[in-house]
């Protein structure tokens, strides 16, 4: 195949990807739905998921097979510009999503985790689906300044980094959540497969201390290459500012968590705030933002 | 961290005074690194005097109180400010009295043995009795698992202490020492760093001496005449571009240089990611765009100027404008230039060009004649025509090859040349970032994931195990079910 139809092929395995998270999601949908049981002789509602596990297990089976066509499509998008494909925020978006259900089914592999599938193919389908249609560039060559080997490695990490954050704030925003309701009395009956609060804010604080050195390397690695394209390490660049800002915000998480010791709902506020900089930073300063990180191509 | 031994010797209001102070000069180092971040913030959303000038002129032009007030506090100029400074500093000097006398402390503490055994074990994490008959072997048993698990053991008269994880304090001093390391190259660099920009036709040569730049800054601390003496001639200049998108795909700059002046020129590449480097200068192609060539005659016919006029780009199309000046005609001539690479027409924009490569070249004149207002001793910029004093007296599209009489002489459109902007850069303190972000990562790996934990052995009548896990990192009671596990193993050996 020539560039323009792996570039084609990448788009149509793009569309098969929305397809099949948009099926994950109904799945997972039909899963938690139709598990919730009247208990008999009570008014109360319980979770009964062994009915619905065959849902769930469809769910999972899409997720998988999503999974494998998006790094087709990836792989394919990358192929026909003949280069790695995060040279825009469509090909950033696409990989966003790659690494989000990638990061999903790995979990999913060693922990008791199918709950997530829902908000996470509802992530995947979001995401997917604003990239096809409002962030879409045609697949092309890089402009010289991205032609360095340190593109792969500054932007998988922060790519990579991006889609751990998002996950740790997801977590941090369920352990609030879930907070706000045992403080009311029991879990209700749709709530009973999370986790408990103290393994939500251990994860979350887990996630963040395994991903804090990779974020800490994804600004270093921009650093190395500014020096060489741009002529100076380091420059106040809004991007580069933002990710300080986050590197900072997330130092502090770290800090206050293992010297000051906190726990808890202030913890979790502090992790969806730094995960909020981030956010701040991709959409943004991507978007409306100046300055020389300006490959968004919108 | 605390270090538990030290504080059983000075007391408990010692203990109190001394955890207090820890505390507070780590809070203080962190409210500053959070305030660091705060700071940086503006410097982010107003344009920067560094970055982008031109957006800061338009603040002034737009509502001048305003931007003045904006400007008395230093938001066009945030990471140069003496606020910015002053956090920047503070938390350099926070850091260093939080992080050195930790480093003493470690440093000390690494040939210590771990902490005495504590009197009251089932206080601890994870505390479990086992039964044993034979207590020695026990003890024996324990102290080889620990030994196997890594562990750094206390033996004491029926007990043992043991530690591991040293590492991660040695991780975590490391992280922060570099992060001093890299302050110190930020430092070094501004204080001692020279920085500047010049202008090249293809064919010209260029000459490292502070009057050859067209803007040169140096640091508070670096004197003049300490520049590399070469001399650079562009001798090529190409680009590539995407026939589609017109995006630019490709730079490359041929040099030729003489590294001292006089010596044999050597060619050179310069690409946009392979910057030309001696030591810690480097030459860096930041940017490029056209000059026209024009010959000028006067009314005889006599030429007075011949050459390039260098045009700067205006968009990713290269519709480049710029300024022709003859002050040696009477009366002095000027003329307002676009140079179209590939030129087009439409009503709504006029002349433009449409692709960055010079395939259909248009020059746009407008021809103004007076005063050109270069003697008035204000310095005015090259590219643009002070037309306070001058009279336009007409305009004209020139192809390749045309000639414009313009009444007081005329002009011929002759050709074109690619003009590079070069950057150079001397930045002696980005050895000192760079190795400092390298402990630094590496540093950080190292405390994130290694375990500190102790686990206490104590043989009485029974066995007592117990441990503690530093900053509640989990693992230690797997740990401690294995130990539980190996001890009661030895007992069922002996039935």
């Amino acid at each position: 195949m020539n560039s323009i139809q792996l570039a084609t092929f990448s788009n149509h395995a793009i569309y098969a990807c929305l397809a099949i998270f948009a099926v994950a999601f109904v799945a997972h949908t039909i899963e938690v739905a139709w598990s919730v049981r009247n208990v008999p002789g009570q008014t109360k509602t319980e979770f009964e998921f062994t009915r619905t596990d065959r849902a769930g297990r469809i769910g999972t089976a899409m997720m998988i097979l999503g999974f494998l066509v998006l790094l087709i499509a990836v792989t394919a998008r990358g192929m026909s510009a003949h280069r790695v494909p995060w040279g825009n925020m469509y090909e950033f978006s696409i990989t966003g999503a790659l690494t989000l259900t990638g990061a999903y089914l790995f979990a999913l592999a060693k922990y008791k985790l199918r709950w997530l599938g829902l908000p996470v193919s509802l992530a995947t389908l979001l995401t997917l689906g604003t990239a096809i249609t409002v962030l879409y560039r045609p697949s092309e060559q890089l402009v010289p300044a991205l032609k360095s080997p340190w593109l792969a490695l500054h932007v998988s990490a922060a790519i990579i980094s991006g889609g751990v954050f998002l996950v740790a704030n997801l977590v941090a925003a369920t352990y609030l959540w879930m907070d706000a309701i045992e403080k009311k009395g029991p879990r209700p009956t749709w709530a009973a497969k999370i986790p408990s609060l103290e393994s939500l804010d251990q994860l979350s604080y887990r996630l963040i201390a395994f991903v804090f050195p990779l974020w800490t390397f994804a600004i270093i690695a921009g650093a190395i290459w500014a020096e060489s394209a741009w002529g100076k390490y380091w420059g106040w660049d809004p991007k580069e500012t933002w990710a300080f800002i986050t590197w900072v915000a997330y130092a502090a998480y770290l800090h206050a968590r293992v010297t000051v010791g906190w726990r808890g709902k202030r913890a979790a506020w502090l992790c969806i705030f730094a995960g909020s900089t981030f956010l701040f930073n991709y959409i943004y300063i991507n978007i409306w933002g100046t300055g020389l990180h300006t490959y968004s191509g919108l | 961290m605390a270090n538990t031994e030290n504080s059983i010797d000075i007391g408990v209001v010692g203990l109190l005074r001394w955890g207090w102070r820890q505390l507070t000069s780590m809070r203080t180092a962190l409210i500053l690194l959070m305030l660091l971040g705060v700071a940086a913030i503006p410097g982010s959303l107003f344009p920067q005097r560094s970055q982008e000038p031109q957006k800061v002129d338009q603040y002034f032009a737009h509502d001048p109180s305003l931007a003045h007030w904006m400007d008395r506090l230093r938001l066009f100029n945030v990471y140069a400010s003496p606020w910015f400074s002053a956090i920047y500093l503070l938390l350099f000097i926070s850091l260093i009295g939080c992080v050195l006398p930790r480093t003493f402390t470690h440093l000390r503490a690494i040939g210590k043995k771990p902490p005495l055994t504590p009197k009251n074990l089932d206080r601890m994490e994870g505390h479990r009795i086992i039964a044993s008959a034979d207590t020695a072997a026990s003890f024996e048993l324990a102290r080889k698992w620990l030994k196997k698990n890594r562990y750094r053991l206390r033996i004491q008269d029926g007990s043992i202490s043991a530690e591991k994880g040293y590492l991660r304090e040695t991780g975590n001093l490391m992280f922060h020492l570099s992060l001093i390391l890299i302050l110190v190259g930020v430092a070094l660099g501004s204080l001692f760093g020279m920085k500047g920009e010049t202008i090249l036709n293809v064919g010209d040569r260029f000459i490292n001496t502070p009057t050859s730049y067209d803007t040169i800054t140096y640091g508070k601390f670096q004197g003049q005449g300490t520049l590399i003496p070469f001399a650079l001639t562009a001798t090529d200049f190409a680009a590539k571009y995407d026939p589609i998108t017109g995006q630019p795909t490709d730079y490359t700059l041929t040099t030729s240089v003489e590294n001292p002046i006089g010596s044999t020129p050597k060619k050179i590449i310069i690409k946009v990611n392979k910057p030309l480097t001696y030591g810690s200068t480097k030459i860096y192609l930041q940017a490029n765009g056209y000059s026209p060539i024009v010959t000028i005659r006067d009314k005889t016919g006599a030429v007075v100027f011949n050459g390039p006029t260098i045009f700067l780009p205006q968009d990713s199309d290269l519709t480049s404008v710029g300024a022709i000046k003859e002050p040696d005609m009477t009366p002095q001539i000027g003329f307002i230039g676009t140079f179209l690479p590939t030129a087009q027409m439409n009503m709504k924009r006029g002349g433009f060009s449409s692709y960055p490569e010079v395939l259909n070249p248009e020059l746009l004149l407008s021809a103004w004649k007076g005063n050109l207002g270069l003697d008035s001793g204000t310095p005015q910029s090259v590219y643009q025509l002070n037309t306070a004093a001058m009279k336009e007296i007409g305009i004209k599209a020139l192809l390749l090859g045309d000639t414009y009489n313009f009444g007081e002489g005329s002009i011929t459109f002759t050709g074109w040349k690619s003009w590079v902007n070069l950057q150079i850069v001397e930045d002696p303190g980005k050895m000192y970032a760079l190795f400092g972000a390298i402990f630094a990562i590496l540093g950080l790996l190292i405390s994130l994931f290694t375990r500190q934990r102790r686990i206490w052995v104590r043989v009485g009548s029974e066995i007592e195990i117990a441990g503690l896990a530093k900053n509640g990192i989990p693992g230690l009671d797997k740990e401690l079910e294995d130990l539980a596990r190996a001890l009661s193993g030895s007992k069922e050996e002996q039935k």
